[in-house]
């Protein structure tokens, strides 16, 4: 089954979200999945001073990690080789599909059991395996129903959030073979369940991403409810974990506070039903689990990120979704408007990085700067400080030292530049302030009706009849 | 030079930033005082059962009564047990009428068929449980596999009452996680669920859809 080639040149963006804005059956499906996501979240976060507590520490935890990420990242690596897990480490996307390419053919896999794994998404590792003539299944039911509808995963934490049970049963009926419609979601999952069950046996490698990686151990953290993510790592012969380069913590004992933040900050869940902890391969004697485990270390951008004292921050993230889940903006144009992997604030974000700021800048634009996702993020992340550096850093001019970034300056036109030259020139000046605010007050009459985006969805913009200046001398006579 | 050292290279040779402490993770904890024994095991119960898992007392001398009577009573008709186990051991001397008992006792890739397809309910052991959450921590051993909890829509799980943490964090620390993880270890807080369907829950996704745990207190408890 492929994976769909997404368009994410920027430029699109805006027609995109125009069309999900238009699209009223999408748009309830997400403010109900947004306010359902709300609800739960809060009602696990009843405890103000305990919710303070809990992500001052998850902060902390983040940053000693990232502090110190080279040299967790070679512990890592030495006690993952030491417990019998392969390390490979991966530039780029093509890198980190062309490390489990090698492997599969080695091991003569033809089926991949993949569990969810957002990196993989990054990657576009199905895409990549399909080229070098394998198969991969995604079995998370989410993403099995996205993939078997030729989609792309709309949210990071729930893939198929943007589809009713109606549109999951009429997929399913036309293309499962024996299947009726049924819109009864028991049936839907126990149809699910029944076909892929088969397939994790067929699969030659299972494929999962990790949550956090801890170097103290060499032990593979992965949260799920399914049990798929089990199934991945557990039954094929071959499990390959794909992740960031920044997954990584310090220690086991840092894992508790992450992962009490994890899920309630995602789904209100107070846990998941599986925490799924792996430290080897199978040993001699052991009678099931794969006989090769490898774990895919990919920077694929993460490093720009790194190298910026302020943007470091992007990497704090544990892929939550809950400041998607509170962002106004994504509850109304919802996930696959964005042309990203990560969509939403930490989208906006983290994009930049993985694909440079020509094709990704608008993403930061597209936010009020409400804040809703700093105030939610289980990691405090200061999303809306860096949406703002993002937005100079896309207007920066090239060769200026506010450009730092692959593809800064991509927002810059020539039109805007020389407006806001022409701004600040006059507003230096106080005799052209003084002379231009009083012809504009004086001609508002002739302000233009058309005022490009601004008056596509608002009334035109016109100056008052009356200057500050001239208000306050008037009151003060 | 290598992906590895480009990467690390890239790393060092970012600005270092202020020092960041060590998280004071004891203080963390030290804010979440343990539980009575009671309170404890209140709490892991309505967790489990909120997690729509079934939580039944019994004793360490009992529970293959009360095994046998849920057993009839949800229709097992196989059960996969480790039979190198104590548990198991108590089990099979005294196996429940009507129902066969299937040892784990080859690799997978000899039986996998069987595994997936004709087995009704396993039953395992746990290594402890975390009251916080209402979980279960396995760590799967050459006697009681990985697959054991995953596979078999049924899964009962003997708990020794005293066995109880108040939170995750305590069961790392005081069973000394840290110093020699296994190959796998497991925390379970109930039965398999998704939720990818219109937000609407719904259980038995790819994992068991029931689990059943027989908890084995010091005294008493009905078979
Ligand atoms: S940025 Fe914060 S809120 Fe958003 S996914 Fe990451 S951790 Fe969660």
């Amino acid at each position: 089954m492929s994976q769909p080639i997404r368009i994410h040149a920027a430029r699109d963006f805006k027609e995109r979200s125009l069309a999900a804005l238009n699209d009223p059956a999408q748009r309830k499906n997400f403010r109900g999945a947004m306010d359902f996501l709300q609800m739960k979240r809060r009602a696990q976060f009843g405890d103000k001073d305990e919710l303070t507590t809990l992500r001052d520490l998850g902060e902390a935890i983040r940053r000693y990690a990232l502090a110190n990420l080279p040299e967790l990242l070679e512990q890592l690596e030495r006690n993952l080789t030491a417990n019998g897990i392969q390390v490979h480490w991966a530039e780029t996307a093509d890198e980190a599909n062309a490390i489990a390419l090698g492997i599969a053919r080695r091991v003569d896999a033809r089926l991949i059991a993949k569990g969810k794994s957002m990196v993989s998404e990054e990657v576009g590792f199905n895409h990549a395996m399909e080229a070098g003539g394998l198969e991969t299944l995604e079995t998370d039911m989410g993403e099995y129903i996205v993939q078997l509808a030729g989609e792309a995963p709309s949210h990071i934490i729930m893939p198929a959030i943007h589809k009713t049970k109606q549109q999951i049963a009429a997929l399913f009926a036309e293309k499962i073979p024996g299947v009726a419609y049924s819109e009864d979601v028991d049936t839907l999952i126990r149809i699910g369940r029944q076909v892929l069950r088969r397939k994790f046996a067929e699969a030659g490698i299972g494929l999962s991403g990790v949550n956090f990686a801890v170097a103290e151990t060499g032990t593979l953290f992965l949260v799920e409810n399914e049990g798929n993510g089990r199934m991945c790592t557990t039954v094929p012969k071959v499990h390959i974990a794909i992740t960031g380069i920044e997954k990584v913590v310090a220690r086991l004992e840092h894992v508790p506070p992450l992962n009490s933040l994890l899920p309630r900050s995602a789904t209100g869940q107070a846990v998941t039903t599986y925490l799924n902890l792996i430290s080897s391969p199978r040993k001699p004697g052991e009678l099931d689990g794969p006989e090769e485990v490898h774990l895919i270390l990919v920077d694929n951008g993460r490093t720009q990120a790194y190298g910026d004292l302020q943007l470091r921050a992007t990497l704090q993230c544990i892929r939550c979704g809950a400041c998607m889940n509170h962002c106004p903006v994504y509850a109304r144009i919802g996930g696959h408007a964005y042309g990203t992997t990560y969509p939403g604030p930490i989208g906006a974000i983290i994009s930049p990085h993985l694909r440079g700021l020509e094709a990704t800048y608008p993403l930061s634009f597209a936010s009020t700067l409400c804040g809703a996702c700093v105030e939610v993020c289980p990691v405090r992340i200061p999303i809306v400080d860096l949406l703002v550096r993002l937005r100079n850093e896309a207007q920066a001019r090239e060769g200026s030292a506010d450009a730092t970034l692959r593809g800064s300056g991509a927002a810059r036109t020539t039109l805007v530049s020389t407006i806001w030259n022409g701004w600040a020139l006059i507003y230096s000046r106080l005799r052209m302030y003084r002379i231009t605010s009083w012809f504009m007050s004086r001609g508002r009459a002739q302000s233009p009706v058309e005022q490009g985006a601004w008056t596509r969805s608002r009334t035109p913009l016109t100056p008052a009849p009356k200057r500050l200046r001239d208000l306050i001398k008037e009151t003060n006579q | 030079m290598s992906a590895r050292d480009r990467i690390l290279g890239r790393l060092r040779a970012a600005p270092k930033g202020s020092p960041v402490a060590l998280p004071d993770i004891a203080a963390w904890h030290a804010t979440r005082p343990p539980l009575a024994t009671d309170a404890a095991l209140a709490k892991f119960r309505s967790n489990m059962e909120a997690a729509h898992a079934e939580v039944h007392d019994t004793t360490a001398q009992d529970w293959p009564l009360l095994l046998a009577r849920l057993a009839a009573e949800k229709g097992v008709r196989t059960l996969l047990f480790g039979p190198d186990t104590p548990h198991g051991a108590q089990l099979a001397a005294s196996a429940p009428a009507g129902v066969e008992l299937v040892p784990y006792d080859r690799p997978v890739a000899q039986w996998r068929d069987r595994l997936f397809d004709g087995i009704d309910a396993s039953i395992t052991g746990a290594r402890s449980a975390i009251a916080d959450t209402g979980s279960m921590v396995l760590w799967p051993d050459a006697n009681e596999p990985r697959l054991m909890s995953l596979v078999p829509p049924i899964h009962f799980v003997l708990l020794d009452a005293a066995r109880m943490h108040a939170n995750l964090l305590a069961a790392m620390l005081s069973e000394r996680w840290a110093s020699g993880m296994p190959t796998n270890a497991l925390v379970i807080s109930g039965p398999s669920k998704t939720a990818d369907i219109q937000q609407v829950l719904a259980y038995g996704a790819h994992g068991p859809r029931e689990v059943i745990v027989l908890l084995c207190l010091a005294s008493g408890g009905k078979p």
